[in-house]
């Protein structure tokens, strides 16, 4: 069934060793020699590119799953069915990336499991480390079909299918609450965070762009499939994600504006500073420039239009955690932090070994619609053996 | 009931023997070039600042509703009732977030340790319970930091500056700073002299967070039921129309049979 493949070392797979080499003597440094050898932290900016991007960052990329799950199965658009394996996917493998880049920046790891028996109500941590535990858990639950159909277990699948629906309404509330406490995590610190990110409205904005996120990164992570696995383009779908995005944009933008309007903060976005310009910066990328793309008909409807808008949310997203987080802090800390070669090296890891996981998935598991809609008569039981055995022919490819 | 320390620079002479008793209390390393050090660190739990020969304490606060205590995940940082902020260092499984949240930035952290500890002053919480002032305070030869009652201290910090306005701003730190700290310094010039924020809220700042989060069991139920009746609405509304599909299409056929 596996015929030996020749190893070709193309473009993408050295990059991908160099990353992993990098990641993994980064890792050595941090675990031999400690936070203070590995990393530009200090008293001063105690938190850096690993709770920014890998943690803060790594969870909203993630929020794809919560908000399509909640599509296909609370409100019953069946359309979105199709996409909604790989969405999965990418959610359980960022959630348990990010657990991963935790180990890392805990300074004391192995104490990690404490929040379980050391509870403080009042902390927001506390209450994110319990929803990221659970969410983690649920997602695990909601990819678990693909990996049982893989290998034909029909009684698990049933019992999963039978308790879905509560499944995949404890994650979308597990969500809500983990995506918007990441902001109310700086709630606690009016006097240190700089007025562009400091909002009392901070739960609502990350809760937000949670959702605009995942939409973003549905539509970035299909057009990608479609490239790279050869599949045909869900473009309808994918449409109808970019008119959504396009709504959760324009709410999003008023509130923000509204906010800094009401905070007096607006005038301070004119003086030149480095924080105006990282503001404008976050600004541009993740509201005005997609949504005048999105709010025309042509970018919406083609499939380069969709994808390159969705990219600047991410992107333009990924610059608001890093501000909130890092920019933010540079003023009243009176310190600028830069990550140091380790910490990157680290994230670099990470990330490739989230896209690397990916493809190891999609080559392994039944997770793009050919295969799925295969499995879905799966579920009859008469049918299951010939289509399961066929699967397995499938997935030796 | 409760105690603390009161500073007054005014009193104070630079003779660090604040330093070194607190670095001897705490099993910490103490020499001439740690004492030249003018900043808390995780080797230094307080310091003396000297700014234009005025002298002025940092310490941490062990504020009376503090933010470090309110944001660790593991409960390692608490507020006891005579005062001190303790720290388990047991508990701890060093996310940082009390270094983050602090107002004061007070707690640091080894981060030359393969396995560090948050350090900040704690107030010698041993001492204090067993009716002893904390080291520092102890030791002062001039009575610049003294310890007792929070009430008793206060009434006598309002005295000093009603006594002798010119020798003091106008302002007890720590006397309504986030809601009230159990340190309370005086000083001759303003405190931003020495890198103290007058900008600071009169309210605990835990609130600011703690009003978010008292909403989670409301939302939690109220949540699943919104979420299960969507979920119902939509699949009963699909179930009504494949019904309705079906007779249709039943007539469908028996009209095609006519036909």
């Amino acid at each position: 069934m596996t015929r030996p493949a020749a190893f070709r070392l193309t473009f993408w797979k050295i990059i991908f060793l160099f990353l992993m080499a990098a990641g993994l003597y980064a890792t050595f440094l941090r675990f031999t020699r400690g936070l203070g050898a590995s990393t530009n932290l200090s008293d001063q900016f105690p938190w850096g590119i690993w709770i920014s991007f890998d943690v803060l960052c790594g969870v909203m990329l993630a929020a794809g799953g919560f908000t399509l799950t909640a599509t296909v199965h609370i409100l019953n658009i069946k359309r979105m069915h199709s996409i909604i394996r790989p969405t999965i996917l990418t959610a359980f493998l960022g959630y348990v990336l990010v657990c991963i880049a935790l180990m890392y920046d805990l300074g004391k790891p192995y104490n990690i499991w404490h929040p379980l028996i050391m509870r403080n109500p009042h902390s927001v941590m506390f209450e994110v480390a319990y929803c990221v535990m659970l969410y983690t858990t649920v997602l695990a639950l909601e990819f678990s079909p693909v990996v049982l159909e893989r290998f034909n277990l029909q009684k698990p699948l049933k019992l999963i299918k039978k308790v879905l629906i509560p499944l995949v309404i404890l994650g979308v509330i597990l969500s809500t609450l983990h995506q918007s406490s990441l902001g109310t995590l700086y709630l606690i610190m009016p006097e240190k965070l700089h007025p562009f990110w400091y909002s009392p409205l901070l739960p609502v904005f990350f809760f937000l762009s949670a959702i605009a996120v995942g939409l973003a990164m549905t539509i970035f992570e299909s057009s990608m499939s479609s490239k790279h696995f050869g599949l045909q383009l869900e473009l309808p779908v994918l449409q109808e994600l970019g008119r959504v995005l396009l709504i959760v944009l324009a709410v999003y933008g008023i509130l923000r504006l509204e906010d800094l309007a009401n905070r007096g903060v607006l005038k301070l976005a004119f003086h030149r500073s480095y924080e105006t310009y990282l503001f404008w910066l976050e600004i541009v990328l993740a509201l005005i420039a997609p949504l005048i793309l999105l709010c025309l008909k042509r970018v919406r409807t083609s499939p380069q239009g969709l994808y390159f808008s969705a990219v600047l949310v991410v992107l333009g997203f990924i610059t608001n955690r890093m501000n909130v987080s890092i920019t933010g802090f540079e003023g009243s800390t009176g310190v600028r932090y830069f990550p140091k070669w380790s910490e990157l090296a680290v994230t670099g890891m990470i990330i490739a070994a989230g896209f690397a996981l990916f493809g190891m998935a999609v080559k392994y598991l039944p997770i793009f619609p050919k295969e799925e809609l295969a499995l879905e008569s799966a579920t009859e039981p008469e049918e299951s053996v010939s289509v399961a055995s066929g699967v397995m022919e499938h997935a030796g490819d | 009931m409760s105690k603390a320390l009161l500073y007054d620079s005014t009193i104070c002479i630079g003779c660090k023997q604040c330093e070194q008793a607190c670095a001897t209390q705490n099993n910490l390393s103490y020499d001439d070039s740690i004492a030249a050090e003018e900043y808390q660190s995780a080797h230094k739990l307080t310091c003396i600042v000297t700014r234009n020969d005025k002298f002025m304490r940092r310490l941490c606060m062990n504020c009376k509703d503090p933010s470090c205590a309110s944001v660790c995940p593991v409960g390692a940082l608490k507020k006891t009732p005579l005062g001190p902020v303790t720290y388990d260092p047991s508990k701890c499984m060093g996310c940082r977030y009390c270094m983050v949240a602090c107002p004061f930035s007070v707690p640091k952290y080894e981060w030359g340790k393969l396995f560090p500890k948050v350090q900040k002053c704690v107030m010698c919480p041993d001492r204090v319970a067993n009716g002893k002032p904390t080291a520092c305070a102890e030791i002062c030869p001039t009575g610049a930091t003294k310890f007792g009652e929070r009430d008793e201290l206060v009434a006598e910090a309002q005295k000093r500056i009603r006594d002798n306005p010119a020798n003091y701003v106008n302002h007890i730190y720590g006397l309504e700073e986030v809601g009230g700290t159990s340190v309370l310094l005086l000083s001759a010039v303003p405190f931003e002299t020495f890198g103290y924020r007058t900008d600071i809220s009169k309210d605990p700042l835990p609130m600011l967070t703690y009003r978010v989060l008292s909403h989670i069991p409301d939302f939690v139920p109220l949540g699943g039921m919104f979420l299960g009746g969507v979920w119902w609405i939509t699949h009963r509304r699909e179930e009504v129309a494949l019904a309705e599909g079906r007779s249709a299409s039943g007539n469908e056929k028996r009209n095609g049979g006519k036909r």
